[in-house]
């Protein structure tokens, strides 16, 4: 590593000016994460709430009461047309369950194995299947639920509980959103845990307690808050996801919590209507915008909380 | 013995390893253990068993993730017997399963990923820069931050309305503000000879710069990751020797940090591979059977440069949303077509991976700090 043998013209001409030019130019391109955000709620907040212009926004045509209560989703144009938020965010949170009863038990056991458990050589190969899994695109995991779980899995188990399932169904769907934030609750669980001083555990073990109580009753106690924000990401995560469950969740909007049933959550209602060919201005594309509120303020308040969480009630081990 | 490992040998290994050092604490505590254990003590007895089946949930935890995803390729392998062939890398989509290829999907994919790449670099690894080595701890500073950790979490579909609205009425603006000509005018100069270039409101450009911005946090948290590792001390050297702050990060920092740059660059511009939703919601083809600018081979490329200029300008799809269009057909038969069209994804997907792996193999032994 040199310096380079730079003339001394060169030096020269690289003057202050030059250097505060760059650094501008730098800092455009760090603030324009700020502009993002901005853009992202203008726009939401400009098409569903105040609408310049001769359109009209979302709620200038459905009350805000109509929309949180309602327990109908018809998006036509027209007055058929009903705009309840109920039946979308039953389908999302049950998909969203479905999803963390999979990964919460399977992320949590992952972390402590790799950490507690796993010796370096074993960890070195599961971290990356682990990657792997985290890598594969949501539509591949849309397919794998409808062409895969649900007919060759999930019928014949159900079926033999004498249980009725649809082709697209929103257990299918939960089920692999769990599978795809598994290696997120993993890996950020496993930090955390690893994390966790060596002290800690020499003195439960000095003191006669068996890896499980190492395991269950110290260091998992002792990365507790992070564990959580780990919980509360991968939700927000499940709520956001999308290719999967318009695969394999089905596009029925009702109000229901029977997983065994078609759901349309509000990502799927999303990409349902915008490959709809309504008018750009009508209220059924509008109410994209609406959802998309809906869908921003959720995972940006659970991100945040889980954010808190982390900064609130983080141990700090000297 | 320990209560997990019955048999000596793999207790040796596997006991007491916390970051691969024994612990002393364990050692000593296994040879009472044994002895409660046979003296019959049942509270110890079942303690243990809590123990080793505690471990035993945790193993089968982590080893079924390892068992989805053998199944779950084994599953698209097998589904896609009957269509994975070398015609469906050739063919472009088709209303017959017999017929069906990719081949649209994966230049689709091509242009966005090279423009999306384009754009993404320069602003990530120029913002992680300006965090990691310039910003001091500012109010404005500590915004970006927290505002980048939020924007790594908005699902990429919110991305998606940001592009429909924003990039793609921009990009129909300039469609009806230029309408083909003043670009040939231009061209025209350079002797190109183009009958028409025209300006798509779906275009590869709105789609890349969507793409952008969904992978943008990413390709910042990566790149600031690689900058941190570089020692403090080339810095002040360089710093000493007379160089200005710009020089010493342009001429040492990012040079020392290139290989964990372009490792998590290249990791978080092949997710966006595999991104259909924002892509579908800017409202991109489901249906084609065009590739963009009509260039269908590499050779092309060379043999049709007039055609480059139309490429980001022109309608597209892209693998993951053929995939998706593929998978929800009705017709059974559709289902090989979308097994084979995930397979050529995954083996793109896993090209590009292996990439950074060289990369990140080579520079860990070249650079030793």
């Amino acid at each position: 590593m040199t310096m380079g043998k730079l003339p001394a013209w060169a030096v020269q001409r690289v003057s202050r000016r030059h250097e505060k030019l760059i650094q501008t130019a730098l800092f455009l391109c760090a603030a324009l994460s700020v502009l993002t955000t901005a853009a992202i709620i203008l726009v939401l907040l400009g098409n569903a709430v105040y609408a310049p212009g001769a359109r009209n926004a979302f709620f200038e045509q459905v009350s805000l009461w109509e929309f949180l209560t309602g327990t109908h989703w018809k998006p036509v144009d027209g007055p058929a047309g009903r705009f309840g938020i109920i039946p979308l965010l039953s389908g999302t949170i049950m998909v969203a369950v479905i999803a963390s009863l999979v990964s919460v038990p399977a992320g949590l056991g992952a972390a402590i194995y790799m950490s507690e458990y796993a010796a370096p050589r074993e960890r070195e190969f599961l971290k990356p299947v682990l990657e792997i899994l985290a890598g594969i695109p949501s539509v591949v995991y849309g397919f794998f639920a409808l062409k895969f779980i649900t007919p060759w899995i999930l019928k014949p188990a159900l079926g033999f509980l004498g249980l009725e399932l649809g082709t697209f169904n929103a257990l299918s769907a939960g089920i692999v959103v769990g599978i795809m934030v598994t290696p997120l609750i993993a890996s950020l669980s496993e930090d955390v845990i690893r994390s966790v001083p060596r002290s800690l555990r020499e003195a439960a073990y000095a003191l006669g307690s068996t890896r499980f109580d190492v395991s269950v009753r110290v260091v998992v106690p002792a990365a507790l808050s992070g564990i959580l924000a780990a919980f509360l990401l991968a939700f927000s995560r499940a709520i956001g996801e999308t290719m999967a469950v318009v695969i394999a969740g089905g596009q029925q909007p009702i109000a229901t919590l029977n997983p065994l049933r078609g759901a349309q959550t509000m990502t799927s209602f999303m990409v349902h209507a915008s490959t709809g060919d309504s008018a750009a201005d009508s209220i059924s594309r509008m109410s994209i915008y609406a959802i998309g509120i809906a869908l921003f303020a959720i995972t940006l308040t659970i991100n945040l909380i889980s954010g808190w969480i982390l900064r609130r009630y983080r141990e700090v081990y000297q | 013995m320990s209560e997990q490992n019955p048999s000596g040998k793999s207790a040796r290994t596997n006991a007491g390893s916390i970051n691969g050092a024994p612990i002393n604490g364990e050692s000593a505590k296994r040879r009472p253990a044994v002895s409660f254990v046979s003296g019959g003590d049942r509270h110890i007895r079942s303690r243990l068993m809590l123990s080793r089946v505690f471990a035993w949930l945790c193993r089968f935890s982590t080893y079924a993730a390892l068992a989805v995803l053998v199944v779950l390729l084994a599953a698209i392998f097998y589904s896609s017997i009957g269509r994975l062939s070398p015609d469906f890398v050739t063919n472009t989509n088709s209303t017959s399963p017999l017929k069906a290829g990719i081949l649209a999907g994966l230049w689709g994919s091509f242009w966005l990923i090279l423009f999306t790449a384009m754009f993404s670099v320069p602003v990530g690894v120029g913002s992680a820069v300006y965090l990691e080595e310039i910003a001091k701890d500012s109010m404005l500073v500590r915004i970006i931050k927290v505002n980048l950790a939020n924007l790594a979490g908005v699902p990429s579909i919110v991305y998606g309305i940001l592009g429909y609205t924003v990039f793609r009425t921009s990009a129909a603006a300039i469609a009806t503000l230029f309408d083909g000509k003043h670009v040939i005018g231009i061209l025209g100069l350079f002797k190109v000879r183009l009958s028409k270039l025209p300006i798509y409101e779906d275009n590869i450009l709105v789609g890349a710069l969507t793409l952008t911005l969904v992978i943008l946090p990413t390709v910042i948290a990566a790149s600031q990751e690689a900058l941190r590792s570089v020692p403090g001390s080339i810095r002040v050297a360089s710093l000493a020797l007379g160089a200005t702050r710009w020089q010493t990060i342009w001429r040492q920092v990012i040079p020392a940090a290139l290989p964990g740059i372009s490792t998590g660059v290249i990791l978080s511009t092949s997710r966006a591979i595999g991104e259909a939703a924002p892509l579908i919601m800017l409202g991109a083809l489901t249906y084609t059977s065009m590739c963009p600018g009509g260039i269908e081979s590499p050779l092309e490329l060379l043999t049709k440069p007039a055609q480059l200029l139309q490429a980001p300008l022109d309608q597209f799809t892209a693998m993951p949303i053929e995939i998706y269009d593929w998978s929800k057909q009705p017709d059974a038969r559709f289902t090989a077509v979308a097994a084979s069209g995930i397979v050529v994804l995954l083996v793109v997907l896993l090209s590009i991976n292996s990439v950074a792996m060289v990369v990140r193999h080579f520079a860990s032994r070249r650079l030793k700090w």
